[in-house]
């Protein structure tokens, strides 16, 4: 049963990330939580942070996301948010202005989402 | 004769400039349409895993949430109208208002008031032509709707059915006439490039199984544990859930909407082609009937010019 995990990173309109991995660490409302394999299922809500993935082969996985949760059932890890991107996908000044935007239309999502990346490629700095 | 073979003229002239312009609309249309259905199937694993989860959820537990739970008496109901914001789409538009005012009358016959929720600028201008009042529209992505459109939908549609009565009193609430008790979608679903039908879907309250496939065997749903609890899961869940609905709606929609309209404007070009082609048969008729004229005056002239002569 100890296979390596089955990892789904997934936006509300594309697949971000899939692939085997053996360890994944996410913020849950709970506290962060890492998941390796033989994990008992579970349904666990996200709150907006970063999430990493250790897969198989390759250099550690980082995505920021939003509000969203994860399942784990049979090693298939299913990470659902509306907002995630990949580090590689984020640029820090065009976030930066991205923040600047939200503060003065006082849209509380655009802040957060914006922050999220923020806190990603401080982590990864 | 001189003067119909230039109108005639003209007309070709202006027909085919008319038939360009249809014939570029088919084409963006057509390429869109490819962009329009990718979308849709990249949004399909989302929809998939989050259907799934909350069906996970609604097994395991026989929670009563407000989203999932009938309302006893419900005297309200609410319309979300997807349309398009352009016409030249053919019949597209009036064929999903006319599944609406359908849909309309028979919550009224259930003795239901219908509130109307609009997506797309010939819903709203249908409306406001008919002078029909409307709660709110959205308009501007008919075509290639985000999902960040679904949302600010979704979160108008949730917190219309979560205003109930007791909120009254709440300054802060939503506006009590606005409180709904079931939500309906009428939308255009697609089918094929030939097939859009308008169709109706019930949203809230909540039926999970609806567009899934019942798990297959050995599929069995895993016994989830729940963090932090239940019923914390599905307050998280399922306004989730309704968004990716909405956004499945709205994809379909501009799937739907490019097809008609790339069918309307095919058709359009082919009529331009007929009408070019009689045209054209007219205005050489009407030229040779011209030279035919001509010639005989000059016939007719040259026979008197020598018939004058002759007879001094």
């Amino acid at each position: 049963m100890a296979g390596p995990l089955q990892i789904e990173l997934v936006a509300a309109d594309r697949v971000v990330w899939s692939g085997e991995a053996s360890e994944i660490i996410a913020r849950t409302s709970e506290g962060d939580l890492g998941v390796l394999a033989g994990h008992a299922p579970l349904l666990s809500l996200l709150v907006p942070g970063v999430v990493m993935i250790k897969p198989i082969e390759g250099p550690i996985v980082q995505a920021a996301v939003g509000d969203g949760f994860l399942s784990v059932a049979d090693d298939h890890v299913s990470i659902l948010s509306e907002d995630t991107w990949l580090l590689e996908e984020i640029d820090e000044a065009e976030v930066r202005h991205e923040l600047a935007q939200a503060e003065a239309a006082d849209d509380d999502d655009a802040r957060h989402r914006a922050e999220v990346k923020l806190r990603l490629l401080g982590k990864a700095a | 004769m001189a003067v119909s073979l230039r109108e005639y003229r003209a007309k070709i002239k202006s027909t085919q400039s008319m038939k360009k312009i249809t014939r570029a609309m088919e084409l963006i249309a057509a390429s869109r349409i490819i962009k329009a259905q990718q979308q849709a199937a990249a949004a399909a694993p989302y929809a998939r895993e989050l259907t799934r989860a909350v069906s996970a959820v609604a097994t395991f537990s026989d929670v009563d949430h407000p989203l999932t739970t009938e309302k006893e008496n419900p005297t309200r109901a609410a319309v979300l109208v997807i349309s398009s914001d352009r016409g030249l789409a053919g019949a597209y538009s009036a064929s999903v208002l006319k599944e609406a005012e359908r849909l309309a009358e028979k919550l009224r016959g259930e003795g239901k008031s219908v509130d109307y929720y609009l997506a797309g600028r010939k819903a709203e201008t249908y409306f406001k032509f008919r002078q029909r009042d409307f709660v709110e529209s959205w308009t501007g992505f008919s075509d290639k709707p985000t999902y960040d459109d679904a949302r600010t939908i979704g979160n108008t549609l949730v917190a219309a059915f979560q205003a109930d009565e007791s909120d009254e009193s709440d300054e802060d609430a939503v506006d009590p006439r606005l409180a709904v008790d079931e939500l309906h979608i009428v939308f255009t679903r697609f089918r094929s490039m030939l097939t859009q039908e308008p169709s109706t879907i019930r949203l809230l309250p909540l039926e999970v199984v609806e567009g899934t496939e019942p798990p297959a065997e050995g599929d069995l749903l895993p016994l989830y544990e729940f963090e932090p609890s239940t019923n914390e899961v599905l307050d998280a869940l399922l306004p989730k859930y309704v968004h990716s609905r909405i956004y499945y709606c709205l994809l379909q929609a501009a799937a739907s909407e490019l097809a008609a309209r790339q069918k309307a404007m095919k058709s359009a070009t082919d009529n331009a082609e007929d009408l070019i082609q009689k045209y054209t048969r007219i205005a050489n008729q009407a030229r040779q009937a011209g030279i035919t004229q001509e010639i005989s005056e000059i016939v007719g002239g040259a026979n008197a010019l020598a018939d004058a002569a002759g007879s001094e």
